[in-house]
C-alpha cells in the first residue's frame, strides 16, 4: 500500500542524510504521504491516544521511579511522599496512575473497533495478533505496576493472582515461589515486579513498531471494510488524519485531565490507602477496573470440568478468554469485513459488548449477591451466563455466521460509499 | 551447499563432515544457551539469606484455651489456637469421608498420610497452621470475627470454610489448611521452622 517513495529531500543536508540514513523518508513515507482510505471515523482515531497514552506513561513513569522506593517498608511511604512533597508530585503520580486507565478505556475501543470492522481479517491477521500481545503486555505492566505502591490491594491483588499459578498441576507451587522470591508476596516480589515494570513498557513500544509496521503493509482498514483500489479511495496521512487523530487526541486529553485535576482518586480502591498487612486481607478484593471481566469470568467457574478441578478451570477460562482472540481472524469464517453488511452478526457483536460491559459489573460485585436486588439471582449466575455468551460468541456465532447469514449490499468502492455515487 | 564446500546429505549421498560440523555447533550453541539461561531463571527463585529466616519461636503459654494468635512466619501468618475440649472431640469425631480433602497436609508426616485429626497435631490441645487460605491466599477469619460453619476458621473472599483442626469442609479451597514443619522445644516453646535434625526428633509420628 505503501507504494514508492515519494519524499524529496528539501535541502542539501536532507540530501546528505537521505543517502546515509533515510530516516526522513520513512517518517515521510510513514505519517505524511502515507495513503490512508478517505473514510475513516473517529474510531479510527485510538491508536494515535493509544501512542500518547504510552509516551504519557513512560514519562510519568521515568519521573516516578526518580522518587520512588521499591522495598516493603518504604513504597507506601514513598508514594504518599511523591504526592504531599515532591514538587509537582501530585501532578506527575496522579497523570501515571489515571494515565493507565485511559490507557486501557483507549485499548478497549480500539479493540472494539477492530472487532466491529473486522480489522483482524485477512491481510491483518499478523497486525491483530501483535496488537493482541501488546494487550497482553498491558496487562503484565499494569498488574505490576498496581502492585508497586504496596497497599492493601496492591499486596492481596498481588497474591490472589499469584496464587493462581497454584492451580497449575505439578509445577504451580514451585512456580509461585519463583515468582515470588520466597515464601509469600514480599520484598523479592515487590522489588522485581518494580524492575519488570519499568522493563516492560519499552517491550510494548517495540511491539508498537511491528504493530504499526505491520499496519502500513496492507494499509487501514476502513468502516466500508473494502480494500483500496485507487488513488481516489484515499487521501494522505498528512494533514487529513494528523489533523483529524489531533483533535481527538485534545478532546480525550481534556477528559483527562478532568480526572487529572478534580478526581484524581476516584478510580482508585479506598483500600489502597491502607499500607499493605500480610496478616489482614481486605473484606472484598477487588483488582482495578480493566481487569473486572476476567476476574468475573475466573470466578464464574465454580464447577469441575471432567478432570480439571474448578480452580484450574477458572484459570484455563480467564487465559482462555484472552487467548482466544489469537485464533479468532481463523474463527470469523465471513468474507465480509464490517458489520455495517452484516445485519445479523452485528446485533451478536452489540450484545457482546453489553457481554463484556456485564462481566466487569460481575467481576466489581460479591458472588453471592442479588442482581438487582432480585432474590436469587446471584451474580455468580449472571457471570456465569455471560462467560457462556463470551465464549460462544467466538466459538459458535461468529464460525456460524459465515455460513448462513446474508450480508448487505456493499457499494462499489470506498469513493462511491462516501460521495454516494456509483452504486453497484 | 556446493561440492567443494562437502556434499549435502539431502540429496540422497552421505552425510558429510560438513554436516556433522554444523549438527555439531548447533548442538554446542543449543546447550550453551540453556547454560547461559539457566542462572538467569533460577535467581528468581528465594535466596539463601530468605531460606535462612526459616524458622521463630513462639512461646504458646501466653494463648489461653479457646484463643487463638497469629504470628508471622516466612512473610505469611501461622494461627496457633489453644483449642478447647469441645473443638477438639468435634475435631476428632468427623469421619475421613466427611472431608473434600482427606491428606494430613503436614510438613512433618509423608505426603499421604490420612487427614484424621491425631495426623495434624503434636499436641491435641496446640493447633498449628499457616494461615493462607489455600484457594486464592487470603488470610481466613477465626476467633472474635468469623468462624464459619464448622467452628474452625471462614475464609471472606470466596467463602470457605474451615473445622477446628484446620480442615477444608465447604467452598472453594481444595486443601486443608497445612501445618508448617514444628516441635515443643519446651514445655511451652514451640519452634516452627525445623532444621533437618530437629525434623527428625521432633516426635511426630503418623497415628
Amino acid at each position: 500500500m505503501s507504494g514508492p517513495s515519494t519524499y524529496k529531500p528539501g535541502s542539501g543536508i536532507e540530501k546528505w542524510l537521505d543517502d546515509r540514513l533515510p530516516i526522513i523518508r520513512l517518517g515521510y513515507d510513514s505519517f505524511v504521504d502515507f495513503p490512508t482510505p478517505r473514510n475513516l471515523n473517529y474510531w479510527w482515531t485510538f491508536g494515535g491516544i493509544l501512542a500518547v497514552f504510552l509516551m504519557i506513561q513512560i514519562i510519568s513513569g521515568i519521573v516516578l521511579a526518580m522518587h520512588y522506593v521499591a522495598h516493603e517498608d518504604y513504597a507506601f511511604e514513598s508514594v504518599q511522599r511523591i504526592t504531599r512533597d515532591v514538587p509537582f508530585g501530585w501532578l506527575i503520580q496522579s497523570m501515571h496512575a489515571n494515565g493507565a486507565s485511559f490507557f486501557f478505556v483507549a485499548v478497549y475501543l480500539h479493540m472494539f473497533r477492530g472487532l466491529y470492522y473486522g480489522s483482524y481479517k485477512a491481510p491483518r491477521e499478523v497486525l491483530w495478533i501483535l496488537g493482541v500481545v501488546i494487550y497482553l503486555l498491558m496487562m503484565a505492566t499494569g498488574f505490576m505496576g498496581y502492585v508497586l505502591p504496596w497497599g492493601q490491594m496492591s499486596y492481596w491483588g498481588a497474591m490472589v493472582i499469584t496464587n493462581l499459578l497454584g492451580a497449575l498441576p505439578f509445577i504451580g507451587d514451585a512456580l509461585r515461589e519463583w515468582l515470588w522470591g520466597g515464601f509469600s508476596v514480599g520484598q523479592a516480589t515487590l522489588n522485581r515486579f518494580f524492575s519488570l515494570h519499568y522493563l516492560l513498557p519499552f517491550v510494548i513500544a517495540a511491539v508498537v513498531g511491528l504493530h504499526i509496521w505491520a499496519l502500513h503493509v496492507p494499509g487501514n482498514g476502513n468502516p466500508v471494510g473494502l480494500e483500496v483500489k485507487s488513488k481516489k479511495d484515499t487521501l494522505p496521512f498528512h494533514p487529513y488524519y494528523t489533523v483529524k487523530d489531533g483533535f481527538a487526541i485534545i478532546v480525550y486529553l481534556l477528559i483527562f485531565a478532568v480526572f487529572v485535576f478534580f478526581l484524581p482518586t476516584v478510580l482508585g480502591h479506598a483500600d489502597n490507602y491502607i499500607e499493605a498487612n500480610a496478616l489482614v486481607t481486605p473484606a472484598h478484593i477487588v483488582p482495578e477496573w480493566y481487569y473486572l471481566p476476567f476476574y468475573a469470568i475466573l470466578r464464574a467457574i465454580t464447577f469441575d470440568i471432567g478432570p480439571i478441578d474448578a480452580k484450574l478451570g477458572g484459570v484455563l477460562a480467564m487465559f482462555g478468554a484472552i487467548g482466544i482472540l489469537f485464533v479468532l481472524p481463523w474463527l470469523d469464517t465471513s468474507k465480509v469485513r464490517s458489520m455495517r453488511y452484516r445485519p445479523l452478526t452485528r446485533w451478536f457483536f452489540i450484545f457482546f459488548v453489553v457481554a463484556a460491559l456485564g462481566l466487569g459489573w460481575c467481576g466489581a460485585k460479591n458472588p453471592d449477591d442479588f442482581v438487582m436486588g432480585i432474590e436469587g439471582f446471584k451474580f455468580l449466575y449472571l457471570g456465569q451466563f455471560l462467560t457462556f455468551y463470551y465464549f460462544a460468541y467466538f466459538i459458535v456465532i461468529l464460525p456460524l455466521m459465515g455460513i448462513i447469514e446474508k450480508p448487505k449490499e456493499r457499494p462499489a468502492s470506498i469513493e462511491a460509499a462516501v460521495l454516494g455515487s456509483d452504486k453497484a | 551447499m556446493t561440492e567443494e564446500n562437502g556434499a549435502p546429505g539431502a540429496d540422497g549421498q552421505e552425510p558429510s563432515r560438513r554436516d556433522f560440523i554444523y549438527i555439531a555447533a548447533g548442538g554446542v550453541a543449543a546447550v550453551g544457551g540453556g547454560l547461559v539461561a539457566w542462572p538467569f531463571i533460577d535467581q528468581m527463585n528465594p535466596a539463601a539469606d530468605t531460606l535462612a529466616l526459616g524458622s521463630i519461636r513462639v512461646d504458646v503459654s501466653v494463648v489461653a484455651v479457646g484463643s487463638e494468635i497469629t504470628v508471622m512466619w516466612r512473610g505469611g501468618p501461622v494461627f496457633i489456637r489453644h483449642r478447647t475440649e469441645e473443638e477438639i472431640a468435634e475435631a476428632r469425631a468427623v469421619e475421613l469421608d466427611a472431608l473434600p480433602d482427606e491428606e494430613a497436609r503436614n510438613d512433618n508426616l509423608p505426603v499421604g498420610t490420612p487427614g484424621n485429626d491425631a495426623n495434624r497435631v503434636l499436641r491435641p490441645e496446640i493447633l498449628i497452621v499457616k494461615g493462607n487460605c489455600t484457594h486464592l491466599g487470603c488470610v481466613p477469619l477465626g476467633l472474635g470475627a468469623n468462624t464459619g460453619d464448622y467452628d474452625g476458621w471462614y475464609c471472606p473472599c470466596h467463602g470457605s470454610h474451615y473445622d477446628t483442626s484446620a480442615r477444608i469442609r465447604r467452598g472453594p479451597a481444595p486443601e486443608n489448611l497445612p501445618v508448617p514443619d514444628y516441635y515443643f522445644e519446651t514445655e511451652t516453646t514451640v519452634k516452627i521452622g525445623l532444621s533437618p535434625e530437629e525434623a527428625t526428633n521432633s516426635g511426630w509420628a503418623v497415628s
